[in-house]
């Protein structure tokens, strides 16, 4: 869903100047990072897992059209449904579609970025049907009507302190003056009061990690069981899944499924990883007895083929996010869609559009650490510097920008007047700036010297020190 | 067929500017998927003998907070049981899952071990089920739905308790997937496959781990040396 890309400056300021999402951030800054670092230094193969995952996604998505068809014949065979969905709309039409056909008034929800990127929650109430999400970071941010934060822990702007308050707002039926100062309590809690949910959902509605073309299957991982509770115990279980999803073999599963977690969360496997394939059989006692596939393009066809088509190998696993300078200092929220930092600064555009979303591949240090964690070996920096190109080429970017950019290449081109110009320049910056070795402010770089110095030059340029060196060696 | 399934294959094979594959490029595929190569196995989970398969089983598995016991031989699991239910301060009260194996366990042996058989119910507070195969790799149990292995058991109770042989313990998920094809060959495809590492767990309040978030707070296995062929409940 996209919210407010467009005021991502402000949504950003707003964030550095939060002290209590800042809080929140300093702890996943550090935690995050050190538990991937420890857990790839275990597997000693993790480079050559990701090339290897990198080639198999790439195939797969050459082939994207027959492992689809493949997929589909399978989930039929095994007695469930695949539901094709071009845009947001018709997902969220299909899964209403199919609650209709079984009466469901509730429905138990698996986290899921699919149905947060087409703003299911919402569309479910306005058809009166009540969407209980519950993994725990998903039903303290629906508790508080806020969208996620993050890809894996959607509820990472917030310290126990606010969750504990939406609990005692949420939970009236329990006695007010009870301790919920510590985690522990906190899920407990919501262990408690969820449990119920869980067993009288009329459907329930999970995402998936991947789709299995050689069975069929849908294969999800957690760590709290949520999932598996979602989609065991009502009558009907709805999978959401975007086109990209799809895995060849258990085998090409398996290989990603290495990278998955050690990059996530630095865990060597997720506590829950579970394959679910069509409905209950014969003589089982317990599962669904429908299992439905909303399959989502939603913009994706479109960058087979392309420049962006790399964004696809994407697994979610949010190490881009979690070792982001832009991300980790100004939280989710400031990136105005469900899809934030260096994975949704490129996915975002695609999905909302350029227009609403032009902010977000400029929301970038070019540091480069999310290509250098990613497990499939996205080149993050690279697609932000292409959408880059698309805004001035298009025209998106402001006007005086774009005057500045061309002023800039008139003299970059011409070396003849570049150097002269460039060396007048330096001069004088270091004739008014040299006492001080530091500018406060500058005249037209307000908007730079507004949150820092800017160093004083000194007196010469780049390119006279290059020649006098090359001279003197 | 439907109108957005014809789309959205053709806008993929627009893409590529082609049309559906040919058939000897489809026929390569579908060959490849058939024989579903394995990929690179990490060193870790290639080709251990059993002794070190089952240390590593144990060293992972405890390592993801499950706790592991080690029995000589089946014949000692109720007794195995009753114990542990005492020694967590747990009531004699089991629901096991209507497996032969689990079934032909000496149960008498623990008169005061109140078991009730089938899929597990709101309340339930500890579980007993077998298992179809172990990993050592990540310390892994590798669970498949049935009659005689409800999945409600894997997930529902507080205290989760699952039978290991020791033969049972293969080294990597390649490994677990031979055996589920050679199943599911016999008995058809299973609904569910659950891949459990440890108990149920979050860090979603300030990355804090706790366990028990929604499926069971403990996982005790119990790893019966006794041989037995892997693949088999």
């Amino acid at each position: 869903m996209l919210l407010n890309s467009r005021d991502f400056p402000a949504n950003a300021r707003e964030g550095l100047g939060n002290p209590t999402l800042q809080k929140a951030l300093s702890m996943a800054r550090t935690g995050f990072p050190e538990k991937r670092a420890r857990a790839i230094e275990r597997l000693p193969e993790f480079e050559s897992l990701r090339e290897k995952a990198r080639a198999i996604k790439e195939a797969t998505l050459a082939n994207l059209d027959f492992y689809l068809e493949t997929y589909e014949n399978k989930v039929l065979a095994a007695g469930g449904k695949v539901h094709w969905a071009r845009s947001a709309s018709e997902a969220r039409e299909a899964v209403l579609a199919i609650c209709r056909s079984v009466g469901a008034k509730t429905v138990t929800k698996g986290k899921s970025m699919v149905a947060e990127e087409v703003g299911l929650n919402p569309f479910l109430e306005e058809n009166g049907i009540t969407p209980i999400e519950t993994d725990l970071g998903e039903y303290i941010i629906q508790l508080r009507r806020e969208p996620p934060s993050h890809i894996i822990a959607p509820a990472i702007h917030l310290v126990k302190e606010e969750v504990a308050q939406s609990f005692r707002e949420a939970h009236r039926e329990l006695p007010p003056q009870r301790p919920l100062s510590e985690a522990r309590q906190l899920c407990d809690e919501a262990r408690a009061v969820l449990r119920p949910r869980f067993l009288a959902a009329d459907a329930g509605i999970t995402g998936a990690n991947f789709l299995v073309a050689e069975t069929g299957s849908s294969l999800i991982v957690t760590n709290e069981g949520n999932g598996d509770l979602t989609q065991l115990l009502p009558r009907v279980h709805i999978v959401m899944a975007s086109i990209e999803k799809l895995v060849p073999t258990l085998e090409d599963a398996a290989t990603l499924l290495r990278l998955l977690a050690r990059s996530a969360t630095g865990q060597e496997f997720s506590a829950y990883t579970t394959l679910s394939t069509g409905p209950r059989r014969e003589g089982d006692e317990d599962g669904p007895e429908a299992y439905h596939v909303v399959l989502l393009d939603n913009g994706r066809s479109a960058l087979l083929g392309g420049e962006f088509e790399d964004i696809l190998r994407c697994i979610r696993c949010a190490a881009c996010l979690n070792h982001c300078p832009v991300y980790t200092a100004v939280g989710g929220h400031a990136y105005g869609t469900v899809y934030p930092g260096p994975m949704g600064a490129v996915l975002s555009p695609a999905l909302f559009g350029l227009e609403e979303c032009a902010h977000l591949p400029n929301a970038s240090t070019f540091c480069g650490r999310c290509e250098a964690v990613c497990p499939m070996q996205i080149p993050l920096p690279k697609m932000m510097r292409g959408w880059r190109e698309r805004e001035f080429t298009q025209k998106k970017a402001p006007a005086v920008a774009r005057a500045a950019l061309r002023l800039w290449a008139f003299f970059a081109l011409r070396p003849g007047l570049y150097h002269p110009f460039a060396r007048i320049v330096a001069r004088a910056l270091f004739a008014a700036g040299a006492r001080r070795g530091r500018f406060r402010s500058l005249l037209f770089h307000s908007g730079w010297t507004a949150v820092r110095d800017l160093p004083a030059p000194e007196g010469r340029t780049f390119h006279h020190l290059w020649a006098k060196r090359r001279k003197g060696a | 067929m439907s109108e957005p399934r014809e789309e959205i294959l053709g806008a993929i094979r627009r893409a590529f500017k082609r049309g559906a594959l040919a058939a000897e490029a489809a026929g390569e595929l579908s060959r490849r998927l058939a024989a579903h190569p394995r990929n690179p196995v990490p060193q870790r989970a290639a080709a251990l003998e059993e002794e070190d398969r089952l240390r590593l089983f144990v060293a992972m598995a405890e390592e993801a907070d499950a706790r592991v016991s080690q029995l000589d031989s089946l014949d000692a699991v109720p007794a195995a049981v009753a114990e542990y239910l005492a020694r967590e301060n747990l009531p004699a009260e089991i629901v096991m899952a209507p497996d032969p194996m689990l079934e032909a366990l000496p149960w008498k042996r623990e008169p005061l071990l109140a078991i009730r058989r089938g899929r597990a119910e709101a309340g339930d507070a500890v579980s007993l089920t077998p298992a179809f195969a172990a990993i050592a790799e990540t310390g892994t149990l590798m669970l498949i739905s049935g009659a005689e292995t409800p999945t409600s058991l894997n997930f529902l109770p507080d205290t989760h308790i699952v039978v290991v042989a020791a033969r049972q313990v293969v080294a990597s998920y390649e490994e677990g997937f031979d055996l589920l094809r050679a199943a599911a060959a016999e008995k058809g495809w299973p609904r569910t496959v659950n891949f459990v590492t440890g108990p149920s767990r979050t860090a979603d309040i300030e990355q804090t781990i706790e366990l028990g978030a929604h499926g069971p707070r403990r996982l005790h296995i119990i790893l019966v040396g006794e041989r037995e062929p892997a693949g088999k409940k």
